[in-house]
């Protein structure tokens, strides 16, 4: 066994490995493609959709696909390519902010309370048992419901509430990485107790937080697609895949077409996002096997 | 042993007292009260507020409310609703044995044929009968649920016209009456559950398949299925305890969007409903008693793991 931690001894340019080994698995590849398209999507959407996305037409309403509309249109005679064209975009933004706000404090607090340990940590823990016994939706939406939607309340609510399972997985990091030989030995060598939480327990638990990290973004980003989906989370018209399913469905029997091209959007960047959090796992050697679902 | 199951039990006793503190401070704490919200709509005046302050007891100090409350609910009386008149425990009731009979059938046809896929995709590692349930697994983890929900109801319903694809059955009728239209969510919540824990069991047996007293097995001669079944089998199905756990505790109290999608009458839809209407006092009834059933059920599982395993029984004792 080394005595010195390991990803310290590689931390110059490890982005570089770890995105190799990543593009060097088919489901990683996959991913990251997917994720990538997704977010330029995002990014170059609103020059390159077809038509306004506000657009109604009523002539139009529920039409099938057409050479002018390739998609078809919805229930208000609106081009359902270029609302799917735009749709990720709240939900990226809305998640891209609040996930690795989510992670950070979520970190903070667990490494705090993994190394202080004690009656408070035990106190602590049983505060985040309590939580995480009450359904996500419930807590999001009596904070919803209370003080409105919009990004402004979304934010705040999915950054707290996703960063209290963080607390738990970022204090059993740490007191995982408290117990290894590595840190006997720089204690034993007389490095100062800040030393030792900067250069050998944080980059240490900085890699299970990435994974962590990468887990919380697709559940969130499921969090936020299921608000929408119930009305609780853009508001309309803003295109939303989660809000244009729940739309579309009441027509499905005759305009399936408005609900698969929002299905279509949504699965894809979910998929890969979980491809890339699985391949991230597996380069930085991080064993999720043994998770347990949300 | 007795003295890590006694504190098992107490530490899950106040786990769920922390959490009644938490949702009724987190109501406390809310912007109005339920006479505001139930008012609001009359534009009520200060006068009116007050009265009806003083006849759902509002006025007295917080603490009291939360010891009448919490008392009210360990026997089993969980107070009136907004409008001051229903009883909770009897809108609940009704909903809490329908998010029951959907848990149970869908427990009764996800967690076999879970353990079955595991244990075949477990055995035959990366074949094909493995590489397909993994997939499918992946998809089923991923998707929201209201999308696969959704293109079921597009396929077996719309399109095939095998099952019906809403539930048009009250909430107060009998379990008999909500066939074949539970159906389809049945399917739903059995397709996501079964994906994690085919995942758990499926990683499970493959560990126990590597580890040394298999290969002692193999080098003895042991058929290969009477170790798989003897030896192997009650290994590897002991991690999944857990993972079965969650998703029960997952199915009695989360399963709000597959309700709302399948217009099923079970808690998860009351809960929705309540937030909508501000119906306070509910919310807070089924947030106890879903935070309960989650805490009842790790616990179970985890009593279950620690009396099935010796090596975690002996573990603990060692540790004392």
């Amino acid at each position: 066994m080394t005595l010195s931690s390991a990803s310290y001894q590689q931390e110059k340019g490890r982005f570089v490995p770890v995105m190799k080994d990543i593009l060097a698995r088919p489901s990683g590849r996959i991913g990251l493609i997917l994720v990538f398209l997704h977010i330029l999507l995002a990014l170059v959407s609103p020059s390159i959709a077809p038509y306004d996305f506000k657009l109604q037409n009523s002539a139009l309403m529920l039409s099938p696909p057409s050479a002018e509309h390739w998609l078809g249109a919805d229930h208000l005679g609106r081009d359902i390519l270029s609302r799917t064209l735009m749709g990720g975009r709240e939900a990226l933004l809305v998640t891209g902010i609040a996930t690795p706000l989510a992670v950070m404090w979520g970190g903070f607090i667990g490494i705090l309370f993994g190394l202080v340990g004690g009656r408070v940590d035990e106190v602590l823990m049983r505060v985040v048992d309590a939580f995480l016994s009450l359904p996500w939706i419930l807590k999001m939406l009596v904070l919803i419901v209370t003080f409105g939607t919009g990004i402004g309340v979304l934010i705040p609510t999915l950054t707290f509430f996703y960063g209290i399972p963080v607390i738990r997985v970022a204090r059993a990091a740490t007191h995982d990485i408290i117990a290894r030989d590595f840190v006997w030995a720089a204690k034993a060598r007389g490095h100062s107790r800040i030393s030792i939480i900067w250069r050998e327990l944080l980059p240490n638990v900085l890699d299970t937080l990435m994974v962590e990290g990468a887990m919380r973004w697709s559940w969130m980003l499921l969090a936020f697609s299921s608000l929408s989906f119930l009305g609780f989370g853009v508001s309309p018209p803003t295109p939303d895949w989660g809000l244009m399913i729940s739309d579309a469905r009441g027509f499905m029997s005759f305009a399936p077409w408005g609900v698969i091209a929002p299905v279509i959007g949504l699965s894809t960047l979910i998929i890969g996002i979980n491809l890339s959090a699985d391949a991230l796992a597996k380069a930085l050697g991080i064993d999720r096997a043994q998770k347990a679902p949300m | 042993m007795l003295f890590m199951l006694i504190r098992r039990v107490l530490l899950g006793g106040v786990t769920v007292c922390i959490v009644s503190l938490i949702i009724f401070s987190g109501v406390e704490m809310l912007p109005g009260d339920a006479c505001t919200q139930f008012l609001g709509e009359y534009q009520a005046d200060d006068e009116i507020l007050a009265q009806c302050r003083k006849d759902l007891d509002l006025n007295r100090p917080a603490i009291d409310r939360f010891a009448e409350w919490t008392q009210g609910a360990v026997s089993g009386d969980l107070g009136l609703a907004a409008d001051g008149k229903t009883k909770i425990s009897t809108i609940v009731g009704d909903r809490l044995k329908n998010s029951l009979l959907l848990a149970f059938c869908a427990m009764s046809l996800g967690i076999p044929l879970a353990l079955l896929l595991g244990v075949i995709s477990g055995l035959w590692r990366d074949r094909l009968p493995d590489i397909i349930a993994s997939t499918l697994a992946i998809f089923a983890m991923t998707i929201p649920e209201f999308v696969s929900a959704t293109l079921l109801i597009l396929v077996l319903s719309i399109w095939l016209g095998w099952l019906p694809g809403i539930v048009l059955t009250s909430a107060a009728a009998p379990a008999s009456e909500f066939f074949p239209e539970i159906l389809l969510p049945v399917i739903v919540l059995s397709f996501v559950m079964c994906a994690h824990i085919m995942r758990m069991v499926r990683s499970s047996v493959i560990d126990v398949m590597a580890s040394d007293y298999i290969q002692m097995a193999t080098l003895k001669g042991v058929p290969y299925w009477q170790m798989v079944f003897r030896h192997a089998l009650p290994n590897a199905l002991l991690p999944a305890i857990n993972v079965v756990a969650l998703t029960i505790a997952w199915l009695l109290g989360g399963v709000v969007v597959i309700e709302v999608v399948f217009n099923y009458p079970g808690l998860g839809r009351l809960m929705i409903d309540s937030i909508s209407d501000r119906n306070l006092p509910v919310v807070q009834s089924i947030a106890l008693i879903v935070a309960s059933i989650y805490v009842c059920v790790n616990l179970a599982a985890d009593l279950l793991t620690m009396i099935a395993n010796p090596k975690l029984r002996t573990m603990y004792m060692r540790k004392q």
